[in-house]
């Protein structure tokens, strides 16, 4: 009897848990359930209880029931996922079915209002996807399409969630949801105008533009302060985006104008070959890519710092055969030295002509110039990261030249006053050579950064010429603080420009402003005082 | 520097002196003779001159004529302007607006008032700036007062700040170079990119037309004839004088008493009206004005002529511009047109470094030399010091 008991216990149990599984088990079961009723409202039902399930097959589920493959019998309660090689899973253990009758299986079937349910069930999945990435790109759909219905998903993902970015966007799409339900209290509304303001981007700003016209007046309220204050926030990022790209092109001006400050500034040789100096650097670049390519693939990456270099020698040598052929004759008559080096330009542009065709030259980013990343809202590239980075560089290093070693000592002893220097016993003719070289060698590199960010053909130079020399004389000839302050001030400044006036208008507005700036200082920001300017 | 044109008390040179009559018998010479050719004689003729030769050398003339007006300033005053041709190339616009104008209904879309472009633009009426011009007296004033009132406001500005020397060539550079980039934009209707052309009429004569040609080539040769005695009568005057030394020593002169910004602004100004009229003359026999002539390139181009010539010797500079020119045309139309450039490069190389003092002054020296000193040679070859 006791046996008998026993057993009988333990058949309840049994029968207990065999019969009250789909009732007992968590909302996964309860949605397969629903999907054996032949009944679209169940099967949408379903849907809405998998997408918020969190169970791991929930996916192949609703793709399957989006693909027609998801079979039921409905008689046995079970359901099961047709693979595409015919076999079948069973949807509730996720493992292979065996000694399924295939013939009392129906597939259940989907009307439109199913097939919604199936999309939006989709999005919520991709809520609670394990790839932090698809999260948050599901969470910035939603934010986007603000659509009701996946508004329990996403309350459900919100509170799973833990990586505080993707986080951010749920509760942002959460808010965005909440604040044009015209069913949510007030206050909730408001709450979420302040969670949309914290993202604080454009997309947000059109979002609190738009509140409905039925909102409550505290809520409008509300976002009419939130889209002030992002308004606010999104001018000052935008000048500072504005700002960064001044400083780019600020950068590119100090490489161009650098060595022109050395030539014309310690010099005072207006040297209009200058610009092909780069023009050279640039070529320099594509040769040196060209070599790579043919004999070492595998270097590619490092042909900018293999350049760099050469490019220096290069047109350095060039620079001191120009100094000793032409401009040693002319010094003293700087007006002529411009005509002289303005036929040397045309020489080396007709040269390069010739030998490379009038065409652009293809010059490669290595992989570490490509890409870019996002601090706040500014959007920044690693090409021209390391372009600012290495225009400071070689600043450093002329200024550090010119300062610590004994040709720097010479050179700046020869600009002071020649004869002296002479009679010191400088050999002053060795030093113009090498400080034209060295102007000329700067160019050549500022080339080799240009080449990535410019057309590498004969004309490149012309196109840095006036500006070069418009940086040098407006930050003060003689003096290279002068020139990366002109070079910063400019390229901000055109910068800052440009959305008020538009690229051409911003450039003609900045050419006025520093002719005007040359009458109130005629010898510019930094001007060099005592007798050296009467000379 | 002891020239007749400095030294105290030396009897004042004559307007013209030898070398002033030769280039004027020359220049009034070829105002009458080649449009004669041009005319009266039949085209098979072994003397007859083509009309495409007539507009070329007429070409030539406008730019002699503006070479003489960067040498006055230049030459004589010391001021390097990179921007000559901008002054010119407004002289170019004001008739080129006036030769629009005269189009009316014959352009591609026949608009009586406005000129294709803006039609193509879908401009509806004429912006304000354009009145006017269909009055050609207008436009013929607008030649003198476009380039005149840019220099004077940029001149009082630049002068009266004592922008000299290298600032002030890269400067008025800047300025060419800003009006080059507004001309270009086809919001300031001025045909953009493309500029002015497809001119019709001048005065009710087609421009094409051989005798129109030939009128305008004999106005260019007697403009040039009148620049350079305008200039001569400037440079030898006192107010000269005093240009002179200003390009020398323009700190003394402003010591002894001086305004010497107001001397250089006026020989800025006039400068910029004669460049502005070689435009104005330059662009009918042409047929087309673009923003192009506002390139920086084009006015140290300009430069040079006057270098190869001879700086401060006035006919030299035309000299300069005829031979530069024609050289330019005859090398660019052949084989060896890639060449071109490296012989206008090695031209200015070779002028600054073994001709400075061009060849007007060149062979001025060297007559002086073997020759007793000339009461007439012309006002102060400059030293070579810029």
């Amino acid at each position: 009897m006791r046996l008998a008991a026993a057993f009988l216990a333990f058949a309840l149990a049994v029968l207990t848990v065999v019969v009250s599984r789909p009732a007992m088990a968590g909302p996964y079961e309860d949605a397969l359930a629903k999907f054996t009723t032949e009944s679209y409202a169940d099967t949408d039902e379903g849907l809405g209880l998998l997408a918020t399930s969190g169970n791991p097959l929930a996916v192949d589920i609703v793709e399957a029931l989006a693909d027609g493959r998801l079979l039921f019998n409905a008689d046995a309660k079970t359901v099961y996922v047709k693979k595409a090689d015919g076999s079948l899973i069973d949807a509730a253990t996720g493992q292979p079915a065996t000694g399924v009758d295939e013939a009392a299986l129906k597939p259940v079937r989907a009307n439109n209002r199913v097939r919604r349910a199936i999309e939006a069930a989709s999005g919520a999945l991709s809520l609670m996807n394990p790839d932090p990435a698809k999260r948050l790109a599901a969470a910035q759909a939603v934010f986007k399409s603000r659509d009701a219905a996946a508004r329990p998903a996403l309350e459900t993902a919100l509170s799973r969630e833990s990586d505080p970015q993707v986080k951010a966007a749920l509760a942002s799409a959460r808010a965005a949801i909440v604040l044009n339900d015209s069913a949510s209290p007030e206050a909730d509304r408001i709450a979420a105008v302040d969670t949309i303001a914290g993202a604080g981007n454009q997309d947000a700003l059109a979002l609190l533009q738009n509140v409905p016209a039925d909102a409550p007046a505290g809520v409008k309220t509300a976002a009419a302060s939130a889209v002030a204050s992002i308004q606010h926030s999104l001018a000052i990022w935008d000048v500072a985006q504005n700002i960064w790209y001044g400083l780019s092109l600020g950068s590119v001006l100090l490489l161009a104008a650098i060595g022109l400050a050395i030539t014309f500034g310690v010099m005072g040789v207006i040297n209009m070959a200058h610009g092909e100096m780069v023009m050279l650097g640039a070529y320099v670049t594509f040769m040196v890519q060209e070599a790579i390519r043919t004999y070492d693939p595998g270097l590619f990456d490092a042909s900018l710092i293999i350049a760099i270099p050469i490019a220096f020698l290069v047109t350095g040598l060039i620079g001191v055969v120009i100094e000793r052929t032409v401009i040693r004759f002319l010094y003293g008559r700087p007006l002529e030295t411009l005509l002289a080096t303005w036929g040397i330009s045309l020489i080396l542009q007709q040269a390069i002509r010739t030998a490379f065709g009038p065409t652009n030259r293809e010059v490669g980013a290595p992989s570490w110039m490509s890409g870019a990343f996002e601090i706040g809202h500014l959007s920044i590239t690693y090409g021209r990261l390391w372009i600012i980075v290495f225009a400071g560089l070689v600043f450093l290093a002329l200024l550090g030249t010119l300062r610590l070693t004994r040709i720097g000592l010479e050179m700046r002893a020869v600009t002071q006053n020649r004869r002296m220097a002479a009679s010191m016993g400088i050999r002053t003719n060795w030093v113009d050579a090498m400080t034209f070289g060295l102007g000329s060698g700067i160019a050549g590199m500022a080339g080799v950064a240009l080449s990535q960010i410019d057309n590498v053909s004969p004309n490149l130079g012309q196109s840095y010429i006036i500006d070069s020399f418009l940086v040098v004389v407006f930050g003060g000839v003689g003096n290279l603080w002068g020139t990366l302050v002109g070079a910063m001030s400019l390229g901000v400044a055109n910068k800052l420009l440009e959305p008020y006036a538009g690229a051409v208008l911003g450039k003609i507005a900045l050419l006025v402003i520093v002719i005007l700036f040359i009458q109130k200082r005629p010898r510019g920001l930094f001007a060099l005082k005592g007798r050296a300017i009467e000379a | 520097m002891s020239h007749p044109d400095t030294t105290p008390g030396a009897r004042p040179p004559a307007l013209l002196g030898t070398q002033g009559a030769i280039f004027l018998a020359i220049v009034l010479g070829a105002a009458v003779l080649i449009p004669a050719l041009n005319l009266l004689t039949p085209a098979g003729s072994a003397l007859h001159v083509p009309t495409y030769l007539v507009s070329l050398l007429g070409k030539y003339l406008c730019y002699a004529l503006l070479a003489m007006s960067v040498d006055l300033i230049w030459g004589y005053v010391g001021i390097l302007s990179l921007g000559q041709g901008a002054f010119f190339a407004l002289g170019g616009y004001a008739m080129g607006m006036y030769l629009m104008r005269q189009i009316g209904t014959r352009g591609v879309y026949g608009d009586p008032v406005l000129p294709d472009f803006m039609v193509f633009l879908n401009w509806k009426q004429l912006p304000w700036f354009w009145y006017g011009f269909d009055w050609f007296p207008f436009a013929a004033l607008m030649v003198l007062v476009a380039p005149g009132a840019l220099a004077l406001v940029f001149g009082w500005f630049a002068f009266r700040s004592r922008v000299t020397g290298v600032y002030l060539s890269i400067i008025t550079q800047a300025m060419t170079f800003a009006l080059l980039l507004a001309f270009f934009r086809n919001d300031m209707g001025f045909g953009g990119n493309n500029g002015l052309t497809d001119f019709k009429d001048i005065l009710g004569f087609n421009v094409q037309a051989d005798g129109t040609r030939a009128v305008l080539f004999a106005l260019s040769a007697l403009a040039l004839a009148f620049g350079y005695v305008l200039c001569r009568y400037l440079v030898r005057s006192h107010f000269g004088k005093v240009l002179i030394a200003i390009r020398d020593a323009e700190a003394r002169v402003r010591f002894t008493g001086y305004r010497a910004e107001n001397y250089k602004l006026v020989a800025f100004v006039v400068s910029a009206c004669l460049a502005g009229v070689a435009g104005a003359l330059y662009v009918p026999q042409v047929g087309i004005i673009n923003p192009s002539e506002f390139s920086p390139a084009n006015s140290i181009e300009i430069i040079v002529w006057v270098a190869v010539g001879g700086r401060g010797t006035l006919a030299g500079a035309a000299l300069g511009a005829v031979l530069v020119n024609y050289a330019k045309t005859y090398f660019t139309s052949g084989v060896l047109a890639p060449y071109w450039l490296f012989m206008l490069g090695g031209l200015f190389v070779a002028v600054t470094l073994f001709l400075p003092k061009g060849i007007v002054g060149t062979f001025l020296d060297w007559r002086s030399r073997h020759a007793e000193a000339e009461p007439d040679v012309p006002g102060a070859t400059p030293k070579p010091v810029a």
